[in-house]
């Protein structure tokens, strides 16, 4: 067989090939004060934009941007993952402004190629990094006094919340972050999550530390976690009941399941990690802690 | 090494059965155009065929910049590249099932697909972790290049395993593609296990495929592989119209099976590979496209490939207009559209009375 298969001409025309899109032009850094059309891909920065009062400059936005409700009235371009560049295009933006990791990397390399300005907002999972986060939208498009102040504010608020989460008395409780409960199988969220964060912001430890990301935990795992709290998120009109959590035979024998202690919050303002999570994380030490915040 | 396989075209014992061929191939001919036009002028933007007629009249500066953009950096492209895709799908699909003698062969079976997919699902879960060095050097091509060598290195491990002798064995390539292809998708599921919730839905978006984010440098980077098959198109078409009898009639009739083997194998692996490498899985083009061409100009392969090549790019190109548009300004996965109008396609030609069986193989 040898001679007729030419794998190593294949190999090397393939290199060639693709190396031709390599190089395309880099985002814009600057500010964007003149920006009227803006594309706003991600909840938070929507969020955001709307806090500062960039609302009236934003043209659309994407399917994961439904705060405040009046979000939800300009064009949808489609979920952060799976944009469309001419979709995005068509709406003739003079400024993108997109959470790190939107994509797909292909539709990300047109629109840099596209020259419209595009920013890209960091995103941690991080309390600390909320504010950056505001100053960076807050710059992108040319607010950046607005942004200080709610950033200002946001922070304040972070560390008024720590000072009450510090006073609350006896052990802190685990709470164990349930993304989905398909098929019985607990999805939970581990170490380097937005949920694992706001737990740790509320006063809470996160019961779930041995995970990275969000993964189905064994059935074992979930006994063992000994949750105090099970923390979910409320989707509109199917939000998941005690009585559905803790039917659950691997969540049985949790102490969460002896006291019914089933917490479930709106997931945007929950895992969204902008202007509003010192209010959720507060929210939630009150749930999780009763009497003892407010 | 094509020599011996260029035997000349049958003299045209059937007049009648050549001047349809040539007819339905003209007709498929003006049917991709069609669908080139249409891709390229319909889309969320308002951009449309007008602005196409004065872009092609060499008007362009009347166009705002935003316009010349979307036809230039996203349109073109994007038809070159479904144009290419489907080409490439189908006549690889017509290919494989002459060769297998089989209807329902496609490139699946000799495991370029789950090769590929398996190559694409461990660069977006291990691409942070031990692939990240690779990730590093390839850049933005690290997914595309990881599934195009997973296609072909899947190929390669499956015809040395059929191979005894210098003889390789169409049953025995059937089945071991079925093997290998079980564990690549069990060496997925190993990775979707260990994938977090991000790179689950990269997964899933993938595995639908697209023809989002088509560049010209992805256009070129999959022609030498497609553009492969085309030419070996008029080489191997005799030889597969004779393999219906037989690996050792078609031997007696001066067809070199082995070599047509090889040749083919090759081919379709590395246009699949690079396929799927660049738009993700497209299913049902590789099967649908050959069966209803065979319903209306025969089995011959002479006139089959060349037609699965036009059929193919123009059903994805619309295919694709539909992704585009119907739910502006976001997209559907391609691959949905392909399945959805595919799979009944499908059904209707196995229940009809045309129904698919092997007697429709040449």
């Amino acid at each position: 067989m040898g001679s007729s298969f030419t794998l190593r001409g294949l190999f090397a025309a393939v290199l060639l090939g693709t190396g031709l899109v390599a190089g395309v032009a880099v985002a814009s850094d600057k500010g964007n004060p003149e920006a009227k059309r803006i594309v706003s891909i991600g909840g938070t920065i929507t969020e955001i934009l709307y806090a500062i009062g960039a609302e009236d400059r934003i043209v659309a936005r994407d399917s994961t941007s439904f705060y405040p409700d009046a979000a939800n009235s300009k064009p949808d371009v489609g979920y952060m993952r799976a944009l469309s560049a001419e979709g995005i295009l068509g709406q003739k933006p003079d400024l993108i402004l997109m959470e790190e990791g939107s994509g797909p990397p292909p539709v990300i390399e047109i629109l840099k190629a596209s020259e419209v300005p595009m920013v890209v907002i960091p995103t941690p999972a991080k309390a600390d990094a909320i504010g950056r986060k505001i100053r960076d939208v807050g710059a992108a498009v040319g607010l950046s006094d607005k942004a200080d102040a709610l950033a200002l504010r946001t922070e304040d608020g972070l560390k008024k919340l720590a000072a009450d989460v510090a006073k609350i008395p006896g052990p802190k409780k685990k709470v164990l972050f349930v993304l989905s409960l398909a098929n019985n199988r607990v999805m939970a969220g581990g170490a380097d999550t937005e949920a694992g964060a706001v737990i740790e912001m509320a006063g809470g430890i996160n019961a779930a530390p041995t995970i990275n990301g969000y993964k189905p935990l064994a059935d074992e795992a979930v006994i063992a976690t000994k949750p105090d709290v099970v923390l979910s998120m409320s989707r509109g009109d199917h939000t998941i009941t005690p009585e559905q959590v803790f039917a659950i035979p691997s969540m049985q024998t949790t102490p969460a399941a002896a006291n019914k202690a089933l917490v479930t919050m709106d997931g945007l303002l929950l895992l969204g990690f902008g202007p509003r999570t010192p209010e959720a994380a507060r929210s939630l030490a009150g749930q999780i802690y009763p009497g003892a915040i407010n | 090494m094509m020599k011996a396989l260029a035997m000349p075209f049958r003299p045209a014992d059937d007049g009648d059965r050549t001047r349809h061929g040539v007819v339905v191939l003209l007709l498929l001919t003006v049917m991709l155009f069609v669908a080139c036009l249409l891709s390229l002028g319909i889309g969320p933007t308002g951009v449309g065929l007008r602005d196409l007629w004065t872009y092609a009249t060499g008007n362009s500066a009347s166009l705002s910049t935003q316009d010349r953009v979307i036809l230039e950096a996203v349109r073109l492209p994007r038809t070159a590249l479904g144009l290419l895709v489907g080409a490439g799908l189908a006549v690889s699909g017509a290919m494989m099932q002459g060769l297998f003698r089989n209807p329902l062969a496609d490139p699946g079976i000799v495991g370029v697909t789950s090769g590929a997919g398996l190559a694409a699902v461990a660069a977006i879960v291990l691409g942070n972790g031990i692939l990240a060095p690779v990730a590093m050097v390839l850049g933005n091509q690290f997914l595309p290049l990881m599934a195009f060598f997973g296609g072909l290195f899947n190929t390669w491990a499956l015809y040395v395993i059929a191979t005894r002798d210098g003889r390789t064995s169409t049953t025995t390539l059937i089945l071991s593609g079925i093997a290998i292809g079980a564990l690549s998708a069990a060496l997925m599921g190993l990775m979707i296990v260990m994938a977090d919730d991000r790179q689950l839905r990269d997964i899933t978006f993938w595995n639908l495929g697209s023809l989002g984010g088509a560049t010209f440098g992805r256009v070129l980077s999959i022609l030498p592989f497609v553009g492969a098959v085309m030419v070996i198109m008029p080489f191997v078409a005799r030889g597969l119209d004779a393999l219906v009898l037989g690996d050792a009639a078609a031997f007696h009739m001066g067809i070199p099976v082995q070599r047509l083997k090889k040749i083919v194998i090759v081919a379709v692996a590395a246009a699949c590979g690079s396929t799927v490498a660049v738009a993700g899985s497209i299913g049902f083009v590789g099967i649908v496209v050959p069966h209803l061409l065979r319903l209306v100009m025969g089995p011959s392969h002479r006139f089959l490939l060349p037609g699965s090549a036009l059929g193919g790019g123009a059903l994805l190109l619309v295919a694709d207009s539909v992704a585009r548009t119907v739910a502006a300004p976001a997209e559907l996965p391609i691959g949905v559209i392909t399945a959805l109008f595919g799979a009944p396609v499908f059904l209707f030609l196995l229940l009809g009375k045309n129904g698919i069986t092997t007697r429709d193989m040449p």
